[in-house]
């Protein structure tokens, strides 16, 4: 069972990595990865709301989504509901929800990490990240304890994948970029090339 | 006066202020996609779709949307348009849906919508919301539909699956650039065509490093 | 004027915009069920008649699918077993502990293995079976692959092979979905005269002239890893833990001479 733990983990991380292998949460990875102190502190929001929230939309969907979910009730005219076209609806409303409790906690607790998210804070719920990892699980039919596992290692890929460019956008101040390529365009072929480096993870099995 | 406006709302995010290759918006659930014509088109159609309607009908209800629920407001008339896009698709282009999987449910969390939606839509009335709402969606288009026809024709020689270059696999000439189909070559593109549109429209290069804005939300709302 | 930041109004407007885009979505979502499900069982039933070799362009599926029966096997005993009540659905049994089981010799990568199995026997016109289509996977390089192999009536000889579901890299693995490259199955011979399995997929094409090469099919260029999922698929179905006991039942009742 652990090791089937640690391959979905690896997988998340490296082979089928949110970012550069999905183009997930793409409008947060390539606006905010210009320092790497809040690349890191964006990372670590996404971590904790991917694993929040990938189990809690495992449990909506198994307890009362899913086609005969709702047998739990008893009620004879619930158990062969499907109510799974509900499901972006449910997922994306529980994700907001997440991430405004997470906002309230970060204000109250860490408010040098909240003021340095600025704006992207709220912007979280509209990373796609966080909604394609909930909407991978379902797809791929992940059990509760798979979600958790899943969800943490979407986040953490993520998270490596942002802090790595930071860190390569921190020494590109001193290249000397064509001028039509500068900003948002070299951003763009660096996270091509880095995309082709991860892709020679493929294949990695455990 | 209106005429004129409207053609403005219209084209100008298309060149001058597009929203992907300026406004970085919106790139997320659409570049996985593009290594088919096909798939490309219909990701671009229902972008268009869900894009002017949910302007429209935020635009519709704008004055009574209450502002500190307003992003959920949004959020759900989106949703809803996004599940009816995939539904119709689930029934009339089975193959099609089965391709673009999780990615048309991603529509939702596409900046753009949501971005012109909070910016535009509760603004203005909803007829030029509407208009900006398609504007902004062609805009996106044009630059999926540059990555995806590119992607298409040198990654497996065709375009909307008719072969236009004869594969070296099936006895022709043409040895198909594999990179094209794989993730990392979407970027690329994308790169390229934000290169060539600055060297046409100089004044799009950037000069400082931007600040990130200052957190919007009320704090009343608590 | 009314205040649009009264808590009254933000319920209001809160159920009132809920309540619309319930009724839409609901609406659609009813409507639309009964021709996605229509879809979804043609896309399967295609995908088994092009293993088989059956599906030309412009059939009607459901109706060349008529002659096709589809049966459920115990994969342990060989033996065919009742449809359970609601119906029977591999991929969700292959994830209920109560179905499956953990596999403990696992070439093809694929985690569990559920209790019970499809399969699907096609017929000609008299009855008789024509091709035996079984549903198998494995994971490649990137994510599990599914496919339908198809057997002549002599349960030896691949009649077809269909990838219907795969994550492969276009170009080189994502090959495997080349009709070409399907089409040199046919005619392999998977199983030897004494129902051992000998089939290899080699590693590039495969060398002229070898005494075994209708065992043997060409290995896709660049996709080693893929490759060999490939045949551990094909090893693992038609093995032991897959469908060897039922094909050996069938060889069984075509050797007393019993119609199948």
């Amino acid at each position: 069972m652990f090791e089937h733990y640690l391959s979905l983990f690896i997988r998340a991380v490296f082979v089928e990595n949110m970012a550069l292998a999905f183009f997930l949460g793409m409008c947060t990875f390539l606006a905010i990865s210009k320092r790497v102190e809040t690349a890191l502190g964006l990372g670590i929001a996404v971590i904790v709301v991917l694993t929040l929230t990938v189990p809690v939309n495992n449990l909506v969907l198994h307890n009362f989504l899913d086609e005969g979910a709702l047998a739990w009730t008893g009620i004879a005219a619930l158990e062969q509901v499907d109510l799974r076209f509900l499901g972006l609806m449910c997922y994306i409303g529980l994700i907001a929800a997440l991430v405004q409790i997470l906002e309230m906690f970060l204000d109250r607790y860490v408010p040098a990490l909240y003021n340095a998210l600025g704006i992207f804070l709220p912007l979280i719920t509209v990373n796609c990240a966080i909604l394609g990892a909930s909407l991978f699980m379902v797809e791929r039919n992940y059990q509760f304890g798979e979600s958790v596992v899943f969800g943490f290692g979407a986040g953490f890929g993520w998270a490596l994948a942002i802090v790595l460019l930071a860190a390569i956008r921190e020494k590109l101040k001193y290249s000397d970029v064509p001028e039509g390529l500068r900003g948002l365009g070299i951003v763009f072929v660096i996270t091509g090339l880095m995309s082709l480096g991860f892709m020679s993870f493929a294949g990695v099995q455990l | 006066m209106a005429q004129l406006k409207a053609r403005e709302v219209l084209f100008a995010p298309i060149f001058a202020n597009n929203p992907i290759a300026l406004q970085i918006l919106g790139i997320c659930s659409a570049l996985a996609i593009t290594t088919k014509m096909s798939t490309t088109v219909t990701m671009c159609l229902a972008v268009v779709f869900v894009m002017t309607l949910s302007n429209f009908f935020v635009s519709v209800i704008r004055s009574i949307i209450p502002s500190n629920i307003r992003i959920i407001v949004q959020m759900t008339i989106i949703t809803a348009l996004v599940i009816v896009v995939d539904q119709v698709l689930q029934a009339y282009a089975f193959q099609l849906s089965r391709e673009l999987s999780v990615f048309v449910g991603l529509i939702i969390t596409n900046c753009i919508i949501l971005g012109r939606a909070e910016a535009f839509a509760m603004q203005n009335p909803p007829l030029i919301s509407a208009v900006d709402g398609f504007g902004n969606a062609l805009g996106y288009s044009l630059v999926l539909l540059f990555v995806g026809f590119s992607r298409e024709l040198f990654g497996s020689g065709s375009v909307f699956g008719a072969q236009i270059l004869s594969l070296s696999t099936e006895g022709g000439w043409y040895v198909a650039n594999g990179l094209m189909l794989l993730p990392p070559s979407a970027f690329l593109l994308i790169g390229g065509f934000i290169w060539v549109l600055r060297s046409v429209r100089v004044e799009q290069i950037e000069k400082e490093p931007y600040e990130i804005g200052p957190n919007t939300r009320t704090s009343p709302a608590f | 004027m009314r205040d649009k930041n009264s808590v009254s109004n933000i319920i209001r407007v809160a159920l009132g915009v809920c309540l619309v885009c319930a009724v839409v979505v609901s609406t659609v979502a009813v409507t639309l069920r009964p021709m996605q499900q229509e879809n979804r069982a043609a896309f399967r039933q295609l995908n088994v008649l092009q293993a088989a070799g059956i599906y030309e362009p412009g059939i009607d599926v459901a109706d060349a699918f008529q002659r096709v029966e589809r049966r459920i096997v115990n994969f342990d005993t060989g033996e065919y077993v009742d449809e359970p009540p609601g119906g029977f659905d591999p991929v969700r049994a292959a994830r209920d502990p109560a179905q499956s089981r953990t596999l403990s010799g696992d070439p093809a990568g694929i985690g569990r293995r559920a209790n019970y199995g499809e399969v699907f026997l096609a017929r000609g016109e008299d009855g008789r079976l024509t091709r035996l289509i079984l549903p198998v996977h494995a994971y490649g390089l990137w994510s599990t692959m599914f496919a339908f192999l198809a057997l002549e009536p002599d349960l030896k000889t691949v009649a077809g092979i269909s990838f219907f579901e795969h994550g492969e890299t276009p170009g080189l693995g994502g090959e495997i979905d080349n009709p070409r490259w399907q089409e040199s199955w046919v005619g392999k011979r998977v199983r030897d005269d004494d129902g051992d399995m000998v089939f290899r997929v080699d590693r590039g094409p495969t060398p002229e002239g070898v005494p075994d090469a209708e065992h043997r099919v060409d290995g896709l260029s660049g996709a080693t890893i893929t490759a060999r999922g490939v045949e551990n698929m094909v090893r693992f179905w038609l093995g032991e833990k897959g469908y060897g006991p039922y094909l050996q039942n069938l060889e069984r009742r075509i050797r007393i001479g019993e119609e199948i």
